[in-house]
């Protein structure tokens, strides 16, 4: 599993940079390098773009999972060149960018978009698979989840919108009811689709959702 | 004792006539006013769009109002795309006070294609889920089980897509809304009469009354788009090569007479119960379409 980011278009970030002139980057060695886009290579490479824009650079460093409280340790033995920046540039997904705020007083920015939580399904090709919506039902949908791989987290079957098996918003995409109907009948158990869903309970864990294991 | 004028003829076994009615993109309501008035005693009831395409216009329910006060027989579109579950419920709720008695439940479209592209598509319920709430409505409950002061009544409705591919996925879809309690079914818009007939062969198992959709078809090039863009739309080459060769000039005409050719049929070979008419938006044809029709 991974947290899948993309990297804002530069004008936005040049634009968040506007009171700032100098920036300290920060990468991230987990999710972001796996999706190349805060790797040591886009951290290099935002470095270049950001100087072609007269803007200094005091330091980077790539945080092994800026996730995690090793980012405070980092943020320590950097603290010289980011005393020297305006803001931190955050090249992590959101988590990285909520954790290194929690450890410097400095603007914490983000510089990618968080998308999802998801898997590769071949090279650079992701996809997400789990809304977290807190009450699972891939046992009646042969492991597909219609609340994510459906555009309109529909349960109880496909929308008229499908067309040649695929999704009415994205003709590349299959159709999330034409998979599980497919996978439902091949295991014999196309029952399944016949029985009624009841409206899901979206509050099973409130927002913002937590909770105490064990 | 039926619910409403439209149920009487549902279930009088008369083929029933409904059409679309198309609410105007702002507050001038004299277009939509002139083809209530023009269809309200021609058809059984009028069905008025909800947000069709995902665009935004005035409201089903305000449309619905309108042919209730103009002395006509309104069917209220519900999707399930912009409102949740508290919404559709005050909806009904309201819809019943003013006397509107007859629902279509629909998932609606998504909201990307529509003219609000970057709104919160809601979908809390899907169509399935609306239709058994306003099933447990009527008995005097919420959806959260609370009680009622003054329950609901209404003859309620749903889609289904004939000519879907893969097929069965529908069909599994439209049984769960005949479960769920649908009385009458709208198709999609449909062309091809053989195909049609066997799907009826499968629906004719079920106690529901089927209305065939019948959309107008005003150009060869109008033809070509739903083909290429419309789910569950496939309009003949036969058809397409007929709109040709009555020229640029001809097509609409030809259109009328093709839609009226279908009704006409589908009535003398009682194939389903009922056309649904969709003339999106020139809504006054729906006479011609009807006197081509020979009704
Ligand atoms: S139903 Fe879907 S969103 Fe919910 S937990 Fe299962 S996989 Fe995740
Ligand atoms: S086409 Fe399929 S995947 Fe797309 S919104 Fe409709 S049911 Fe969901």
């Amino acid at each position: 599993m991974k947290s899948i980011t993309k990297q804002k278009p530069f004008e936005e970030i040049e634009r968040s940079l506007r009171r700032f002139d100098a920036v300290f980057i920060a990468g991230c060695g987990t999710c972001a390098t796996m999706t190349a886009t805060g790797g040591i290579e886009q951290v290099a490479a935002m470095q270049e773009r950001l100087e072609a824009i007269d803007k200094v650079v005091t330091g980077s460093t790539v945080i092994p999972t800026a996730c995690d409280e090793m980012t405070a340790v980092l943020l320590k033995e950097n603290e010289r060149a980011i005393r020297k920046a305006g803001c931190i540039l955050v090249m992590a997904c959101a988590l990285g960018v909520h954790r290194l705020s929690l450890y410097t007083n400095k603007p914490v920015l983000p510089a990618l978009d968080t998308l999802f939580i998801g898997v590769e399904e071949k090279p650079g090709q992701f996809r997400e698979v789990c809304a977290q919506c807190g009450q699972c039902v891939l046992g009646e949908t042969a492991g597909i989840c219609p609340l994510t791989a459906c555009h309109k987290g529909l349960l109880n079957g496909p929308c008229g919108g499908t067309n040649n098996g695929k999704c009415e918003v994205d003709k590349e995409k299959d159709c999330a009811w034409t998979l599980i109907y497919r996978r439902l009948k091949l295991q014999g158990r196309l029952d399944l689709m016949r029985q009624y869903h009841p409206p899901k309970n979206y509050q099973v864990v409130p927002r913002p959702k937590s909770i105490k294991l064990g | 004792m039926a619910v409403s004028k439209f149920q009487e003829v549902l279930n009088s076994g008369k083929f029933v006539v409904t059409c679309e009615i198309g609410p105007p993109k702002g507050t001038n309501l004299d277009k939509m006013q002139h083809h209530i008035d023009l269809l309200k005693y021609r058809v059984d009831a009028l069905n008025v769009t909800d947000h069709q395409s995902s665009v935004m216009r005035f409201p089903s329910l305000g449309g619905c109002l309108a042919i209730k006060e103009r002395g006509g027989e309104p069917i209220l579109q519900m999707t399930c795309r912009d409102r949740n579950r508290l919404a559709l419920q005050a909806d009904l709720l309201f819809a019943y006070t003013r006397g509107i008695r007859n629902v279509l439940c629909l998932t609606g479209d998504a909201v990307v294609i529509g003219d609000h592209k970057g709104a919160k598509g809601v979908f809390d319920l899907d169509s399935v889920q609306l239709l058994r709430a306003i099933r447990q409505l009527e008995t005097g409950e919420d959806l959260g089980g609370n009680k009622l002061d003054g329950a609901v009544e209404f003859c309620a409705g749903a889609v289904v897509c004939p000519e879907a591919d893969p097929i069965e996925p529908q069909l599994i879809k439209f049984e769960k809304k005949v479960e769920a309690g649908a009385e009458f079914f709208q198709t999609q818009g449909v062309y091809d009469l053989e195909k049609f007939a066997k799907f009826m062969e499968f629906a004719r198992q079920f106690p529901v009354k089927i209305l065939a959709g019948i959309i107008l078809l005003t150009s060869v090039g109008m033809a070509k788009y739903m083909n290429a863009n419309i789910p569950g739309i496939c309009v003949p080459q036969y058809l397409i090569d007929e709109l040709a060769a009555a020229g640029k000039g001809g097509a609409l005409r030809k259109g009328i007479e093709i839609a009226g050719r279908m009704i006409a049929t589908i009535k003398k070979e009682r194939l389903c119960d009922g056309v649904h008419i969709m003339a999106i938006g020139r809504e006054e044809l729906v006479l011609e379409i009807l006197e081509a029709a020979g009704i």
